[in-house]
Formats: structure tokens, C-alpha cells, sequence
């Protein structure tokens, strides 16, 4: 079972209390974008075999959607933050460092 | 390869059983070969019985990083139906169903395929529509299925509760042919029968790294060397995603967990397959007596073949309203495997942009009953360059728009 801090509230939230809501950081394309970059808006996802970010709500607590950092070959989670963000925080990225030397994840490492 | 039969048991009977063989050769990799084929699970597996048996490609390696079969192989729910709402889904799920029912003298293996009924429950009205639907839908496509009220899916199967007070059965799509197979003994039969015609199946070895050249393919490098191939098949479910960045392309794939558990065996209690696609449960009985209960899956990415436990209990939950003596069975085991979940919930068999790749994934959580068909259509796929079972099922489909949009017509259960 997940156990994600929600960085609104500071509930500790278990799964139950919480919805999933896929990948973070996508970047967005609208009408006029070529069939390549909405296809990849829409569909293609990273999918990585270790450090994640995603987008999860507290949705039996405070409603609010949040970011996680998480390993999925682990479940071991290194961090919540807000979701006014376009890219995870450097505290976070340095958490993941600290555990996950040389992680990759996009452009971001 | 000494085949099994009636004779056989009788000689082996007079000898204390000395005489079986291995089912499978374990050798160490060629230099090359003309196809490779990563996973040696039912979908690759079979993928390579049917280039040897219908092409006369025999010079194929089948290379996989675990044991063969130990995948989603071995931990699925052993269903077998093909009552898809569209036409390019029922095309390839009926062939599948077909070919299981003379899989076991087509390999001289017996996977126990038992084509026992499958019934899947309406339980509000809008699945009653959606089936009836389904039913109209594949009474055109010539798949064999039938619209049947709640009085004859009590008759079919006792056990059930049909006026539950928050999900009544309000009456259910009926597949008669469809039903289970022992899941092992189909990875089994098609690797001894791979393995008799040649083929090389190498287990522990895990792919490390795509070797291109100009744009095509030109082997792999693995745990235990590099190995030349003509063509390469990426039949590996879950990891698909993580094998085709070795490629160099991205597929639109998630890869999550989806749970299964056993009750302790009792005694024959139900002789169909129930699946309630509102309440996320299906359920049969095996041969040793198990109620096989499947769940849905979790909503995260994970690889770690473990999944959320609140699925399960929703699932027992929810089949407890609809059958009432699950309450009194104690659950024996449960685990997890990872699907490969496309966006619109159907499977892509097609080329990739790299050439003399092709990749056979996004089963999902409906892998099982497609085996001997998605081995057919991906070895024709293979050998020819098409194959009109797989031309709706290309991974270039998103761009374009041309879904199968499965997950609207099969609810969530596959």
C-alpha cells in the first residue's frame, strides 16, 4: 500500500484516500500542433522501469492535486510536492540523487 | 521428441516411468539466427511454433530474461473468449479461441483446454444494453454468442445470488466455446514443439541492448553475449516500453499490476466462467477445485509484480454480494503480474520504425485467451511484412486516430 504525504494538507495519505492521476510534467499541444506532438501529449508515456513522477489527488481529504516521486521497481516513494510546478523541485531532485545515482528521467537527471 | 500418447503411458507404466524425456533442449546461443524473438512466454513462444510451422523459419532463437512461462503466462486467470464488440478485436480473439480448441493434438500436448461457457453479467442497465450490443455485433462477425436472462444464468450457474440488493444480475452475454486452459501447459506444448523443430530457447538471458545498423536491425546484445539476428520480435508484455527504448522508439504503453488469488479447493461447485465487469471480479473453479478469482488493476505504474491490497479486497467484496458461499472459503495465494495497457485497452502487433523490428504487446489484462491467434497473426506479420489480422492492431494507429476502442465495449475486465 502507497503512502503518500499530501504537501497541501500534510496528511499522510494511504492509497485509499487518494486517485491516481498518471504522469506529470506532460507537456501540452492543442489544435495546429503537428500529429506526432499530440500523439505524444495523448498517448506515449515513459513508462520507466525505476524513478517516476506523477500527478496524484488527495481526493478523500483535501481535494487538492499533488506531484509524487516515485520508484517503480520499488514503490519506495522519495517525495510529494505542489502541483504549481512545470518540473519537480530541486530538493526532490536532489532526495532522489541521494538514493538513485545517475537516474534519468526525460531531460532530467 | 517421442511423442505422448495412450502407448506411451502404457510403456513408460512397465519401465517405473525411466523413459520421459525433456520436454525442451537448454543450449547456448548461436552467433546468429534469422529471427529472434525476446519473451518466451505463450505470445512469443507461439509466435515462433507458428513461423516453423507455417513458414519454415526455423533458425529462430527465443530468448528470455526470466524462466519461460513465469511471466503473465503463469498469472493470469486462464480465461478463453472472443465476444469483442469490433470487428478487428472479434477477428483475432475468435481465431485464438479456434486454434485452442486443437491446440493439444496440434502440439501433442494436453493444455486441458476446457471450452465450458463463459458468462459475463449485466449487472446494471447500461451493460445490458452494451451486451446487447455485443451479442447483435458478434452475431455478424460469426462469433457464437447469446443474450440470456437472469433465470438462465441461475440455472447455468446455482451458486449465485441474482437479486443482490446493490448489483441483481439482470442477465448476461453467454459464450458457450469460450472457457479456460491450463496456462502453463500452453508455454509447455508450444516450447517442446519449438524446441523440436530446432529452435533455441534461452532462458536467464536477459536482453541488454538493440544493435542497429543504417536503420535495421542487427542483433541483440544480452547477458551472455551479443547474438545476430535478421529479424527481431519484442513479445514481452510489461517490459515492452523498456525494450523499445533500447530500440530507440517509444510505444503508448503503461505498464501497471493486475491481481489474481485462489480460494483453498473444495468440491465442484461451478462448471462456467463468471466475469462481472461492473463490480471489476470474475471467477471460475479449477481442476484441483480452486475458485480462480481476478481482480482489476491498480491505477500507477509498477513493475514490481506486487499490487495495492484494497484491489483485492474490492474485488472479494464485491463477488461475496453476488456469490454468497465465497464468504465461507479461505483465500489460499495471491499475486500479481504486470499488463502492458495500451490507450484504447486493445493490442499492438505491428512494425516499428526501426527495421526488422516488430512488436507484439498492449495485451493488457487479456493476454492469455489471444496466445495461439497473436502467435499466428504476428509470425504471418513476420514473415511477410503484413497480415490482415494485424493491420487494425499497428502502433502508428494513435497518430492516426483509428482506435479499437475496446475499453468502452469490454467494460474493464478483458
Amino acid at each position: 500500500m502507497l503512502i503518500l504525504t499530501c504537501p497541501y494538507c500534510g496528511v499522510r495519505a494511504d492509497e485509499t484516500e487518494l486517485s491516481p492521476g498518471g504522469e506529470a510534467h506532460l507537456k501540452r499541444f492543442g489544435p495546429g500542433s503537428n500529429d506526432e506532438a499530440f500523439e505524444g501529449y495523448l498517448f506515449v508515456r515513459e513508462n520507466p522501469k525505476g524513478v517516476h513522477f506523477e500527478r496524484w489527488r488527495h481526493s478523500y481529504g483535501c481535494g487538492k492535486w499533488f506531484h509524487a516521486a516515485r520508484c517503480t521497481t520499488t514503490l519506495e516513494v522519495f517525495g510529494t510536492y505542489e502541483a504549481q510546478t512545470s518540473e519537480p523541485p530541486k530538493a526532490i531532485r536532489e532526495a532522489i540523487s541521494a538514493k538513485r545515482p545517475g537516474w534519468s528521467w526525460r531531460d532530467l537527471s | 521428441m517421442r511423442r505422448f500418447s495412450a502407448f506411451a503411458i502404457a510403456r513408460e507404466a512397465f519401465r517405473y516411468h525411466s523413459g520421459w524425456e525433456r520436454h525442451w533442449r537448454n543450449p547456448t546461443p548461436k552467433k546468429k539466427y534469422d529471427v529472434i524473438i525476446v519473451g518466451a512466454g505463450g505470445h512469443g513462444l507461439a509466435t515462433a511454433w507458428h513461423l516453423g510451422k507455417h513458414y519454415g523459419i526455423t533458425n529462430v532463437a527465443v530468448i528470455e530474461k526470466g524462466w519461460l512461462g513465469g511471466g503473465n503466462t503463469g498469472r493470469n486467470t486462464t480465461i478463453i473468449r472472443s465476444n469483442y464488440l469490433q470487428d478487428p478485436s472479434a477477428a483475432i480473439y475468435e481465431k485464438s479461441r479456434s486454434l485452442y480448441e486443437t491446440m493439444s493434438q496440434d502440439l501433442n500436448y494436453n493444455v486441458m483446454f476446457s471450452p465450458r461457457g463463459v458468462i459475463m453479467l449485466a449487472q446494471t442497465h447500461h451493460e445490458v444494453r452494451g451486451y446487447l450490443r455485443t451479442a447483435h455485433a458478434n452475431a455478424l462477425q460469426g462469433v457464437k454468442t447469446e443474450w440470456i436472462d437472469a433465470r438462465r444464468v441461475k440455472e447455468l450457474c446455482p451458486i449465485m445470488n441474482i437479486d443482490g440488493p446493490r448489483y441483481p444480475v439482470l442477465g448476461g452475454l453467454w459464450q458457450a466455446r469460450g472457457g479456460t486452459a491450463r496456462h502453463d501447459a500452453v508455454a509447455w506444448g508450444y516450447a517442446r514443439a519449438c524446441s523440436d523443430m530446432g529452435m533455441d530457447i534461452i532462458q536467464q538471458c536477459e536482453v541488454t541492448g538493440v544493435r542497429t545498423q543504417a536503420g535495421k536491425v542487427v542483433g541483440v546484445d544480452t547477458s551472455k553475449g551479443a547474438i545476430g539476428c535478421d529479424k527481431l520480435g519484442m513479445v514481452v508484455a510489461g517490459h515492452a516500453s523498456h525494450l523499445a527504448d533500447m530500440a530507440g522508439f517509444r510505444l503508448p504503453i503503461e505498464s501497471v499490476a493486475l491481481q489474481a488469488l485462489v480460494s483453498e479447493p473444495i468440491k465442484p461447485c461451478m462448471d462456467v466462467v463468471v466475469m462481472a465487469n461492473t463490480v471489476h471480479g470474475y471467477l471460475s473453479q479449477s481442476d484441483k477445485g480452486e475458485m480462480v478469482i481476478g481482480g482489476g488493476t491498480d491505477g500507477f505504474n509498477n513493475y514490481t509484480q506486487r499490487g495495492s491490497f484494497h484491489h483485492v479486497e474490492e474485488t472479494v467484496r464485491a463477488l461475496v454480494e453476488t456469490f454468497p458461499m465465497l464468504s465461507r472459503l479461505k483465500m489460499l495465494r495471491q499475486w500479481g503480474g504486470i499488463v502492458d495497457v495500451t490507450g484504447d485497452r486493445s493490442p499492438i502487433l505491428s512494425k516499428t520504425p526501426v527495421d526488422g523490428v516488430f512488436v507484439n504487446c498492449g495485451w493488457g489484462t487479456g493476454g492469455f485467451k489471444a496466445i495461439p491467434g497473436s502467435g499466428f497473426a504476428m509470425a504471418e506479420l513476420m514473415a511477410k511484412g503484413a497480415s490482415p489480422l494485424t493491420d487494425e492492431f499497428s502502433m502508428f494507429r494513435f497518430r492516426e486516430g483509428k482506435f479499437i476502442d475496446e475499453s468502452v465495449a469490454a467494460g474493464v475486465a478483458h
